[in-house]
């Protein structure tokens, strides 16, 4: 990979943050809600201020945040913070910063998303492989098709199906949360089980969701590389079937894949992130959706700009990862 | 061998007889499997929907207007949730605002994309790139986390089935346009296009006589995706508490159940009836899809 290639994609890369951080910038300030104004409204609502005080103390509160400024002014200063990934206060739990916030329930998200997407990406690939591959036993092939049928089935409903019918009607998992309730978090192995039990049910429906999606992806490409030359020849100079299905067959769909997962990371991190939500798990997905009930908005502003930068990168860093994969792109 | 002769002309008879459109259309479908199960499905929710708007009160779909949390019944088939809706009645409202919200998103998204599309790759030059670039730009950044600010920033009372499909389609024209855009760059390099260029046909005539003609395939393929897309993403909107909270969107009861715990409370139903709603609007939606592509583009057309 030539240093050209590189700039070109890290001038990209920065592209799209500007794109999103411009958006994410400008949308809320085209709309009449003022988050401050109604923040100070409810809590007059709730008593304890009266109007006159109400005007000085959002003067004062713009003046802190820096919204008496000119526009240009703010939105310069916005990249800056954005740069250093500053997004400002929670309106509901400050003192908190946002980006306090996101740390904190950064691992659990970080934690589900990496298991699941590996083992669907895997196991996903692996099915798929094997259905579209001729020699192989007629059972193993048909492992995949019950996936293919799960595939339009969003991971959200697949994760309120999960709970109805494991954990309501079977009473065999926990409904929701991190881990039981009244258990302190502790370094033990019972604690750690406590968790994993927890944490199966939304890892099941997020695998169970986006299996199907790598099954078909797979076995079109395999079907296409069998009929290759190359795949003939090395049947012909009697390789074993494993030996073509590994280096031959496996090795050269393999590759699409991974900028298919490249390109889907949008899908599985805004999946998982509702997944979240709905189990309750205190991930991002939960801190989001409670900062939507609470119109805590610099909470909601702070981590859909945070996602949308975590996936511009762990795209630019696919990609880096690719010549790696693939001698003819890295001896280009 | 006479009586193979006799026959034979009996035979032939009937092969040159010209099967009826609906033989045709029946035989198409026994190959293309998907699309027929999957218009069969949306057949079955648009006749639910159809039939229970004239037997459901509409009015049941909406808070305190029947008994709250009783499980199905022979008077309330899908129950009725803590809010005091009719589940039957949600369902059939909420999916005739499901298929507003699609036809709509679907229809503007589509729109856009062929216009976009056509322009760019029909004109060239700086309109092209400036397309392109931003296409480009913006297809990294998750259209959901966008949508989830623009949603977020509106008052909540200003959010309703209309604006939720105009939040969906803004930010959602990209593939659509990409994808005719590509198509429009093959067909006008394509011999009929230069024929017609060549006997002076104007560049309006060549866009609506001998271009859009052949797209249309690819364009009712973009627009199902489209609607597809419009769906989800009002759904995942609505999951996440940001739909019209009052409306019986089938997201809207699910995040509603959610946030009641209905399942640790013991009340199942609740949110089944609208996951269930889900699965067989997307499913039909992804097949129906499916069956298109393979309509539209030859390459991954069956040869059975």
């Amino acid at each position: 990979m030539n240093f050209k290639l590189i700039a070109k994609r890290l001038s990209f890369l920065v592209l799209v943050i500007w794109a999103a951080s411009t958006i994410v910038f400008f949308v809320p300030r085209l709309s009449p809600r003022n988050a401050i104004r109604e923040r100070f409204a409810e809590l007059s609502r709730s008593g304890g201020f009266s109007s006159g005080d109400i005007e000085k103390l959002i003067a004062s509160m713009n003046q802190q945040f820096g919204l008496d400024k000119p526009l240009l002014e703010q939105y310069w200063n916005y990249l800056g913070n954005v740069v250093r990934l500053d997004f400002g206060y929670s309106l509901n739990r400050y003192p908190a910063t946002v980006a306090d916030i996101i740390a904190q329930a950064l691992p659990w998200t970080f934690g589900l998303l990496m298991v699941t997407t590996i083992l669907s990406f895997v196991i996903g690939n692996l099915l798929g492989a094997i259905s579209a591959w001729p020699k192989a036993p007629q059972w193993l092939r048909s492992i995949a098709t019950p996936f293919v049928l799960l595939t339009g089935v969003p991971p959200v409903i697949m994760g309120v199906l999960l709970l109805f019918f494991i954990g309501f009607r079977l009473k065999l998992l926990p409904l929701g949360g991190a881990y039981s309730i009244g258990v302190v978090p502790t370094w033990s192995w019972d604690f750690a089980f406590d968790l994993l039990l927890h944490q199966l049910l939304p890892g099941l429906a997020l695998i169970l969701g986006s299996v199907g999606g790598w099954v078909l992806s797979m076995r079109g490409m395999g079907v296409t590389i069998q009929g290759e030359d190359y795949v003939n020849f090395a049947e012909h100079k009697g390789l074993t079937g494993g030996r073509i299905f590994r280096d031959y067959y496996l090795r050269n769909t393999l590759l699409p894949q991974v900028t298919g997962l490249a390109l889907a990371l949008g899908t599985v991190v805004t999946s998982a992130i509702i997944v979240e939500g709905i189990f309750g798990l205190p991930g991002l997905g939960t801190v989001l959706n409670n900062a939507i009930r609470s119109n805590d908005f610099p909470t909601i502003y702070g981590i859909v700009l945070f996602i949308t930068i975590a996936i511009a990168v762990l795209m630019a860093v696919l990609e880096f990862v690719y010549p790696l994969l693939d001698p003819r792109v890295r001896n280009q | 061998m006479t009586t193979l002769t006799a026959t034979s002309p009996a035979i032939a008879q009937a092969s040159i007889e010209q099967p009826t459109g609906l033989v045709l259309l029946l035989r198409y479908f026994r190959r293309n499997k998907g699309l027929a199960v999957g218009l069969l499905i949306l057949l079955g929710l648009i006749l639910f929907t159809v039939i229970g708007f004239m037997v459901i009160n509409p009015k049941h779909a909406y808070p305190l207007s029947v008994a709250t949390r009783k499980p199905p019944s022979l008077q309330y088939p899908f129950g009725t949730d803590f809010f005091g809706r009719n589940l039957v009645a949600a369902m059939v409202v909420g999916m005739w605002q499901t298929a507003i919200i699609g036809v709509l998103a679907g229809g503007l998204g589509t729109m856009i994309g062929v216009v976009l599309g056509f322009t760019s790759a029909y004109f060239g030059g700086w309109i092209d790139a400036t397309v392109r670039t931003i296409c480009q730009i913006l297809t990294p950044i998750p259209v959901l986390l966008i949508q989830v600010v623009v949603a977020g920033s509106l008052d909540k009372r200003d959010v309703t089935i209309i604006t939720m499909a105009l939040i969906v389609v803004m930010l959602a024209w990209m593939g659509p346009t990409l994808v005719i855009r590509a198509q429009v760059l093959t067909m006008k390099e394509r011999q009929f296009v230069s024929v017609a260029k060549l006997s002076g046909v104007s560049d309006v005539g060549i866009i609506f006589k001998e271009i859009l003609p052949n797209l249309l395939p690819f364009i009712a393929a973009a627009f199902v995706g489209q609607v597809f897309a419009a769906v989800f993403a009002s759904f995942y909107l609505a999951v996440l508490g940001l739909g019209p909270l009052r409306e019986p969107l089938l997201g809207n009861i699910i995040w509603a159940a959610q946030l009641q715990g209905a399942f640790f409370n013991g009340w199942w139903w609740w949110p089944i009836a609208p996951s269930i709603a889900m699965i067989l609007i997307l499913g039909s939606l992804a097949l129906i899809n499916m069956g298109l592509d393979e309509l539209a583009n030859p390459r991954v057309r069956k040869t059975e």
